[in-house]
């Protein structure tokens, strides 16, 4: 008989407003994101030093990854991410800068974010996990896909704790929706429930 | 020189996002690297793009770096130099 997990918690940012477990801890009215994460950053009082150097898809992550994670002791937490544009946010900022061989200066700091997954690294150097990661790119967000791999974790006794979801920047719009699957928590964790929780913000 | 290294002061907190950091708060002789700034090896990297797209210097060889990045002072010391060269 499979064993039953739940989901411990939950945040998403969105349009705005960032919320935890259905509740809203954070809104501002900025429309660029670089400024409505800035002041997300100052006001929930997270500190990362390379904050201000990462891209718009890190500074996403860790904002989310920060909410959950902040007072969580388990270290041995997987990660399992998707999104819709991968980097394509970042690459397209890459190519500007090789675009022209007559002004040729690929920015280095820019080129170390030009794949999705190293929100994950920034995320695991905060917080000092060494577990298993995951990065998928999906046209959209699918709870069935998550649902299975943070069971299989779990069963494969890969981690105690899934931190899993999705987190998609792209020209601008964003949407983060992160949970933590856990033996213990307030939700089952289902595909249904995992679809009605990334409804709610 | 002194404007020079003003500029560079500039340029380090613009181009490294050094969100935080004003340019009073960066002495002349204060280490870049370590318990200086605490820069890291890719700011080391965006300097050395700095020098090619802003002064017309490439470093032929990346150690020499370590030496030149060592503080604003330096930095500038090694501009002046190339450019009366």
């Amino acid at each position: 008989m499979a064993t039953t997990h739940y989901i411990e918690h939950y945040c998403r940012i969105t349009e705005g407003r960032i919320s935890k477990n259905g509740t809203l801890v954070f809104e501002s009215g900025e429309t660029e994101f670089s400024d409505f994460i800035k002041s997300a950053y100052k006001t929930l009082r997270i500190d990362y030093s390379k904050f201000f150097k990462m891209d718009s898809l890190s500074k996403l992550a860790l904002v989310a990854a920060d909410l959950l994670l902040l007072d969580e002791p388990e270290k041995n937490m997987a990660l399992v991410f998707s999104n819709r544009a991968s980097s394509l946010d970042t690459d397209r900022k890459h190519q500007q800068s090789i675009q022209d061989s007559e002004s040729y200066y690929p920015s280095p700091a820019v080129f170390v974010y030009t794949l999705p997954n190293i929100c994950l690294g920034e995320i695991s150097i905060k917080h000092r996990l060494f577990s298993e990661n995951g990065f998928f790119i999906f046209n959209r967000f699918k709870a069935g896909n998550l649902f299975d791999y943070a069971n299989s974790l779990l069963a494969m006794q890969k981690a105690e704790k899934v931190l899993c979801g999705w987190v998609d920047f792209d020209c601008e719009k964003y949407d983060a929706f992160l949970y933590v699957v856990a033996k213990n928590g307030t939700f089952t964790h289902s595909k249904e429930r995992i679809n009605q929780l990334y409804q709610t913000l | 020189m002194t404007d020079l290294k003003l500029e560079l002061k500039e340029k380090i907190i613009e181009q490294l996002n050094l969100e935080d950091v004003s340019i009073t708060e960066i002495g002349d002789n204060d280490p870049l690297f370590g318990e200086g700034l605490g820069l890291d090896s890719i700011d080391a990297l965006e300097l050395i793009v700095m020098l090619d797209k802003d002064y017309g210097i490439k470093l032929a060889d990346p150690k020499e770096g370590k030496k030149i990045f060592e503080s604003v002072e330096t930095m500038a010391t090694y501009i002046t130099s190339k450019k009366a060269n």
